[in-house]
């Protein structure tokens, strides 16, 4: 408890700079083709159901890692401010899962942030039901838990220097092929990237989202997205834990 | 007299750098090390056995590589030995690192206060981490702010300390749950004279409370002027453990650096 009240307590201090941070990038994108390209004739109105649960799982995406991956580099950097919390009487997985549940809260937050301020960008969007609110919150936990391990991996096994790689060879390609822009089901024009993205844990992120919340539109199965997340997220925060563990204790 | 910190055998090997490493260290002309020169696993520390009494102050001397901050390290659960045991105030820092972390405090080598919270927040917080009541944290984190000289700076964001004020509040955070052990990593390094001295008052006056002290140094005469007993160390092995005095006796000078040069073979920088 004591862990996570520091975390509130810097969230709430630079909240501010955490959402322009985290939600800049999807509201740019919500801008152009939610409401720009539309108004423009080059996309369809429909677009919109697909655009809209897609952004939502960016923010997810950019948040989760970026509060988790960004201050793990910077604690276990040159600085090691990590310290005082490894000398606490407190076993050192439980400071590496205290990490996760506080990425995963923010990407909540930035979810909460960004879901009606798109919706005020774009305006009416066709099928979007608000009706399956609990199913919505847990798909929006999983991922933001799931993208919460990742960052705890990827800000413990990258070294500080690498963030620039980070960026460009992971991350970059997990939000434009992580179908956040485009339903699944539309790349069966491209079979290979059809399965090729299903490593993408944002793709199940994305679908299970239009799944709640535009469900008439295509979508994965949710039975599905909820299987290969929790997995991804065991797996993964596994990865985590033991790369944090390996950071902290030589 | 009870032990506060007993290690038997402890052994601490580092994997073998990369060889780009070997190759930097090579060219730099680093021979400081065995296991560098031959290629191979680094050993840190080499079957170190010690004792430390309840309410001494125990200092750790050697040049940088001797293995002291890698001892500090064990002692602190923040190294995991190779082979070896120890224990810190009856627990295993293996078996029972939580206990252990629950009885010690601990002044890191560089100062590395959390930059997110200004300095009353670190102390508070840390605190927190042993279970203190916040009510209870925030008084005691103001009369060590007070007993180090810090108090103006309570409300201050950590990059607007100075250097020494920084290791101060590093003291008052490894003293806020009141410890029964200290450990302090070459706590003046870096601080010019007047800060130095003073930080010597303050460890004197901690020593006085009865606390168990255990500090590293390269440097002989801060060794000499606060230690019960020192350890003296180089690559990972224990050379010598005596008072100040019997060990200063052992030479024709009087002067630990001699002593050491003497079990070494080099001098202490």
């Amino acid at each position: 408890m004591a862990l996570l009240a520091r975390d509130a307590r810097v969230t709430r201090r630079e909240l501010p700079f955490f959402l322009i941070r985290t939600t800049m990038q999807p509201l740019m994108f919500v801008i152009v083709f939610g409401s720009l390209l539309p108004k423009m004739g080059f996309l369809g109105a429909q677009y919109k159901a697909t655009l809209l649960p897609g952004i939502l799982g960016v923010s997810l995406t950019l948040s989760a890692i970026q509060s988790v991956a960004l201050p793990m580099m910077q604690d276990f950097g040159w600085t090691n401010e990590i310290e005082d919390r490894l000398l606490a009487p407190i076993p050192i997985p439980l400071i590496a899962i205290e990490k996760i549940l506080v990425g995963t809260i923010q990407g909540l937050i930035a979810g909460l942030f960004v879901l009606p301020i798109a919706r005020l960008i774009m305006g009416p969007i066709p099928g979007l039901t608000l009706a399956h609110v609990g199913e919505t919150v847990f798909v929006a936990l999983l991922g933001s838990a799931t993208f919460s391990a990742i960052g705890l991996f990827m800000g413990t096994a990258i070294k500080p220097q690498q963030i620039g790689f980070m960026f460009s060879l992971i991350i970059a390609p997990m939000l434009f092929f992580g179908c956040a822009y485009y339903p699944w089901r539309g790349l069966d024009v491209v079979p290979v990237m059809k399965y090729a993205v299903l490593i993408n844990p944002l793709v199940y992120v994305a679908e299970g989202l239009r799944g709640v919340l535009t469900p008439n539109g295509p979508h994965m199965h949710l039975g599905v997205v909820v299987a290969v997340l929790t997995g991804m997220l065991i797996v993964v925060g596994w990865l985590g834990v033991r790369s944090f563990l390996k950071r902290a204790i030589k | 007299m009870p032990n506060a910190i007993e290690t038997r055998g402890l052994r601490k090997v580092y994997p073998a750098p990369s060889k780009k490493a070997r190759r930097g260290a090579a060219s730099a002309g680093n021979d400081g090390d065995a296991g560098l020169r031959g290629g191979g696993d680094v050993v840190a520390l080499d079957s170190l056995d010690l004792d430390v009494h309840e309410g001494e102050f125990f200092g750790m001397i050697g040049p940088n590589g001797a293995g002291k901050t890698t001892t500090i390290g064990i002692l602190t659960t923040r190294v995991r030995p190779t082979a070896g045991k120890a224990t810190v105030a009856g627990a295993d820092v293996c078996d029972n690192e939580v206990e252990v972390r629950q009885r010690i405090g601990v002044v890191p080598q560089r100062p590395n206060p959390d930059r997110s919270l200004d300095a009353m927040e670190n102390l508070v917080f840390h605190a927190a981490y042993f279970g203190i009541p916040r009510r209870v944290a925030t008084e005691r984190a103001r009369e060590l702010l007070q007993k180090l000289e810090i108090a103006s700076k309570a409300e201050a964001k950590v990059d607007e300390m100075s250097g020494g004020q920084q290791q101060r509040l590093m003291i008052a955070r490894a003293l806020i749950h009141e410890p029964q052990i200290l450990f302090l990593d070459e706590p003046t390094v870096g601080l010019d004279p007047s800060a130095r001295q003073s930080l010597w008052a303050i460890l004197r006056d901690l020593h006085g409370q009865g606390r168990t002290i255990i500090m590293t140094t390269h440097y002989m005469d801060e060794a000499d002027q606060l230690s019960d007993r020192i350890a003296l160390i180089d690559r990972g092995k224990l050379l010598a453990l005596d008072t100040p005095a019997a060990l200063k006796a052992r030479t024709t000078d009087g002067s630990l650096e001699t002593f050491f040069m003497s079990l070494a073979g080099h001098r202490l920088d």
